[in-house]
């Protein structure tokens, strides 16, 4: 097994030195592999995923192919793919076949991508771990008795693993980038409505955001081609015009002027971690970037506005669940109020519950003005400080998570310090901004990720500022023990 | 701010999940704890500050008013519990 990019296997197969069936193949023999050790997928289909592999190589040969036709790559369980299980990590769907494909399945299928499986993460995206799956934990290549965050954890995990050059994530309020930080990848997630959620398991709808996990920003942008775009069957899509994001990713950063936020770098944060930060900017400030003294004073209030806003969209989101039409239907029930119950006392597990009916409470008759109102208005606040700090930076710079890979089991039993895991991610979901975590070192051999945080649809520029930082180092090559032995 | 027992049963059965006496006790402290962190919002002065719903400040779009999507009853029925005649069935509602 090699450890290729996406970018050399395109190149690969363009200059025709291998197939898709070949580097395929490849994979899926890694998966075989490594998977039961680390369960970052929930299905894998072979014989699918090399049709698909040998109609690229038939795309290829006649001249058709894309840059992306022929490249294998994951897709996350909370993506519908028209005849695959789709579970999005819970017993509720442990049986629902999509019988359709999300916009983001469709674009990757239309270019000759090929699916090499459905990736685990925590039920419904909800967790920082990946310990909430009903399809079991996911566990990080980097070190077995720690957890590869979530909840793109498998996503993460997967690519960490070489069980494939890239795998695409969501993020709510912080899935892509912190478990990208605790795996050493590089992950984007886009601003608000630039990637079509059609398709896409619904968590909370006015947050979730789809976007791209691979080893490298340049990946990342070859990903992001196929992925943003505008699409009416999304009413947040946004029609903003087409970029290439590819295109100035080696442009130089002379003269970037990266704002530092202090309330990044306060309490709660790793020591440790917050030496590799600094080493990480001094190595921007290296390659021409000035440093901007920022303040984003509302951030400590972005955990509890997340907890009311997203866990409310959530409960609503949640109601189609009702062993009606599709998914889990419990066995035995006398009437129809018996059987919704106890269709959702089986189908969900613990953290979705509670998720619902913290939910369900803040929305319940007599709290909505002292929850969702007040949330919704310090929300409001939190997006304004983003755009005072934007009056004097390019990009926002800091951790993306406080700490490195923690214990499995450590902090499952206790979920206000679980969803303290995504201080630094959170405010950014709440903004609609997008954010990004790249490799920037090591503390006790586990990676640590820096964010860069962009303003709305500087995506391009984020990607530039991240390839820039991986020219000039090496964290985003380093490969976990045995990964490829 | 605090929860109670009760109040966990009520809002269970709001969302219609079914909860044991055990499984309320237990949520009880969790829910709770996360209450607390939520409490934290009370110590800002909100007045005048408008909601935010979404992130982007965009009107719902519109479009005609035409068919855009073909029957696919059959294959959207295929993956549910219990269909017959083309219906989905549920427990008897009304006697």
């Amino acid at each position: 097994m090699k450890d290729w990019s996406i970018k050399e296997i395109s190149s690969l197969l363009r200059e025709k030195k291998t197939s898709s069936v070949e580097i395929t193949t490849d994979y899926l023999q890694q998966i075989k592999k490594k998977n039961p050790e680390i369960n970052a997928f929930i299905t894998v289909d072979e014989s699918r995923s090399l049709a698909q592999a040998k109609l690229a190589d038939q795309r290829i040969q006649s001249g058709e192919g894309d840059v992306f036709t022929g490249i294998p790559i994951a897709q996350k369980d909370i993506f519908c793919a028209e005849n695959w299980l789709t579970t999005c990590g819970s017993k509720m769907l442990h049986n629902f076949v999509a019988p359709y494909d999300a916009t983001v399945v469709k674009k990757f299928n239309e270019v000759g991508a090929v699916n090499l499986g459905k990736t685990n993460m925590d039920e419904f995206a909800m967790g920082s771990s990946n310990e909430t799956s009903y399809f079991g934990a996911v566990k990080n290549p980097w070190d077995l008795s720690r957890v590869p965050g979530g909840s793109s954890g498998g996503s993460a995990a997967a690519i960490a693993a070489r069980m494939c050059p890239g795998a695409t994530a969501t993020d709510t309020g912080g899935s892509i980038r912190q478990p990208a930080s605790l795996c050493g990848l590089t992950g984007l997630k886009p601003t608000y409505g630039l990637v079509s959620r059609y398709g896409m398991i619904a968590f909370a709808s006015s947050l979730d955001q789809a976007g791209p996990m691979a080893k490298s920003s340049e990946d990342c942008a070859m990903m992001m081609n196929v992925m943003a775009g505008f699409d009416t069957k999304d009413s947040t899509s946004i029609d903003h015009k087409k970029e290439d994001y590819t295109k100035n990713i080696d442009q130089s950063i002379e003269g970037l002027k990266i704002g530092l936020p202090k309330e990044y770098f306060a309490e709660g944060l790793d020591g440790d971690v917050a030496k590799v930060i600094e080493a990480a900017i001094d190595q921007y400030k290296k390659l021409g970037a000035t440093i901007v003294d920022i303040s984003l004073p509302n951030t400590n209030l972005s955990i509890p506005v997340y907890y009311v806003l997203a866990p409310a969209e959530a409960s609503s989101n949640l109601s189609r669940y009702d062993g009606v039409r599709f998914g889990h239907r419990t066995s035995q029930y006398d009437d129809l109020m018996d059987m919704y119950c106890k269709t959702r006392q089986e189908g969900f597990g613990e953290e979705v519950k509670r998720r619902i009916l913290i939910g369900t409470y803040v929305l319940s008759a007599g709290y909505y003005d002292a929850y969702y109102l007040k949330a919704q208005q310090i929300r409001h606040l939190i997006s304004e400080d983003f755009k005072k700090a934007f009056q004097s930076c390019d990009v926002i710079m800091g951790p993306t998570a406080p700490s490195t890979a923690f214990k499995a089991n450590e902090k499952i039993d206790d979920p206000v310090t679980m969803y303290l895991q995504d201080i630094y991610t959170i405010a950014t979901n709440l903004a609609g901004l997008p954010g990004m975590s790249i490799p920037a070192g090591f503390v006790n051999k586990l990676p640590v990720g820096i964010q860069i945080i962009g303003n709305y649809f500087d995506e391009a520029r984020m990607l530039n500022v991240a390839h820039e930082f991986q020219k000039a180092t090496d964290w985003h090559k380093a490969i976990p023990e045995g990964a490829l032995s | 701010m605090s929860i109670t027992h009760d109040e966990i049963k009520k809002i269970a059965h709001l969302a219609r999940i079914k909860i044991t006496e055990e499984e309320a006790d237990a949520a009880l402290k969790k829910l709770s704890g996360i209450l607390n962190l939520i409490e934290d919002m009370k110590k800002v002065d909100t007045s005048n500050i408008s909601p935010m719903a979404h992130a982007q400040s965009v009107s719902q779009r519109l479009r005609d008013d035409v068919v855009t999507e073909t029957n696919q009853r059959e294959k959207l029925q295929k993956i549910a519990p219990e269909v017959s005649g083309g219906l989905y069935i549920v427990p008897q509602v009304i006697e």
